[in-house]
């Protein structure tokens, strides 16, 4: 009994980034401001680097895919787009982790810019170019510039988790 | 940090051809797959948009009992700011009904002759429309792209292109169709373009969302004479829509000619659906 107890406590802190993901791919609860605009920013975003980065049996690629187009069905874009954005992104995290020697959240941070960059810029020219969606991409620059800013606040906090996590695992 | 040729293809392989231990699928095999759901987009055939309706269903009414902790908290917080701004509402309330009062006589005046010069022109029938009225059921505030999901689809009789409105005025026009529910394209959106009609000038123009700010009045006469607080309005033409829905109010922002709607399209929740065509339009 015990040891159910501490089994199913332990994957449910390992299964809080899986839920955040789709419940902020499922819900409406976001982070763009209708009266403060420029404070919106991509949480999913900062999700899927930071825990593909950290640990990637924590968010299986197959999961990733799937919030991807939930959030095309929810936002009403042509269904892959997220999918692909969101995969690209785990991509480049994929990449750094194999080769970070040392992590730290600031090199993750440094790292995080360029991701994003080339992630949106794939948002961006896959609406523009291929759909013929008109994009607000100065909304979409300010929406990338707060992602990055918050970055490593959303980073102190999941490094909290992921230490609980590791924790409740070696219990 | 690794900096040889090799090594970087390495660390390229790995993350992209690599499951991990407890993944199922390669980083790669996903993303072609996503980009053949996107080549999908571009077909049109009866069993994948059967497929999608069903997908979309199914994605909707989760996001919608997804979304219900949200939106209680904030429908409580709503109620609550409302219940404070009671007493001061009511003072400007009294005194708009006051004003209200006077431009009623005037208002019945008016309608009896505009009924009396329609019968003229024999067009009594062109603002007579039948509505649906339907809820909101889910409305993501996307800053890139405006739109709300409704609770009704071809099951209720909704097609696409028709006009939503938010009591009387404009807010919109269905984008997709579902079998059980629908998507409209608010007129703040960046892909949304109506021809509107401006009173009393009687000009025509486009109304092109801009996002966020009020949408922007283009194609406006040479040499127009164009008022700020002028009404704005459906101008029916091409038979899409039926002339005459009040949409907003003209305003100047940094020089440019904007409409100000006259519904707050963030706060959107019980919507008709106009399923009737206006007469001349072909079905």
């Amino acid at each position: 009994m015990v040891s159910f107890r501490k089994n199913f406590v332990s994957r449910f802190f390992s299964l809080i980034p899986l839920l955040i993901l789709f419940f902020l791919a499922f819900s409406e609860v976001d982070f763009n401001f209708e009266k403060l605009s420029f404070l919106s920013f991509n949480l999913i975003y900062i999700v899927i680097f930071y825990w593909v980065l950290k640990n990637p049996d924590i968010l299986g690629y197959g999961f990733i895919f799937l919030a991807g187009i939930i959030n095309d069905v929810i936002i009403g874009l042509p269904i892959g787009v997220s999918s692909i954005t969101y995969l690209v992104l785990a991509g480049f995290a994929a990449y750094v982790r194999y080769l970070t020697v040392e992590p730290s959240l600031i090199y993750d941070w440094i790292v995080f810019v360029p991701s994003i960059a080339v992630t949106n810029s794939v948002y961006f020219y896959i609406l523009r170019i291929f759909f013929d969606i008109e994009v607000n991409y100065i909304a979409l620059a300010l929406n990338t510039g707060i992602t990055i800013l918050l970055y490593p606040i959303i980073g102190i906090l999941f490094n909290f988790l992921s230490i609980i996590i590791i924790v409740r695992k070696n219990v | 940090m690794v900096t040889s040729r090799d090594d970087f293809s390495i660390a390229v392989r790995s993350a992209f051809l690599k499951k991990g231990v407890k993944q199922k699928f390669s980083l790669l095999a996903l993303i072609i797959a996503s980009i053949i759901l996107l080549s999908l987009e571009a077909i049109d055939s009866k069993s994948l948009n059967f497929v999608r309706s069903v997908v979309k269903d199914v994605v909707y009414r989760t996001s919608f009992i997804a979304s219900m902790p949200g939106n209680f908290i904030t429908s409580v917080s709503t109620k609550v700011q409302n219940y404070f701004e009671v007493y001061e509402q009511y003072e400007i309330v009294k005194s708009k009904l006051q004003q209200l009062e006077n431009q009623k006589n005037q208002i019945n005046y008016l309608k009896i002759e505009n009924d009396k010069l329609k019968k003229v022109i024999d067009d009594t029938n062109v603002y007579n429309y039948e509505s649906i009225t339907t809820k909101v059921l889910v409305d993501k505030k996307s800053p890139f792209l405006k739109s709300v999901i409704l609770n009704k689809g071809f099951s209720s009789g909704l097609k696409k292109g028709m006009p939503v409105l938010d009591g009387p005025y404009f807010v919109g026009r269905i984008t997709e169709v579902n079998y059980l529910s629908s998507r409209v394209l608010l007129i703040n959106d960046l892909n949304s373009k109506i021809s509107v009609l401006i009173e009393p000038m009687g000009y025509q123009a486009i109304m092109s969302g801009t996002g966020d700010k009020p949408a922007l009045l283009e194609f406006l006469p040479k040499n127009h004479q164009l008022e700020v607080g002028s009404l704005v309005y459906t101008s029916g033409t091409g038979g899409i829509f039926f002339p005459g829905i009040p949409i907003g109010r003209v305003e100047l922002i940094e020089k440019k000619f904007h409409i100000k709607f006259f519904s707050d399209l963030s706060q959107l929740y019980l919507v008709n659906v106009i399923t009737s065509k206006p007469i001349g339009s072909e079905q």
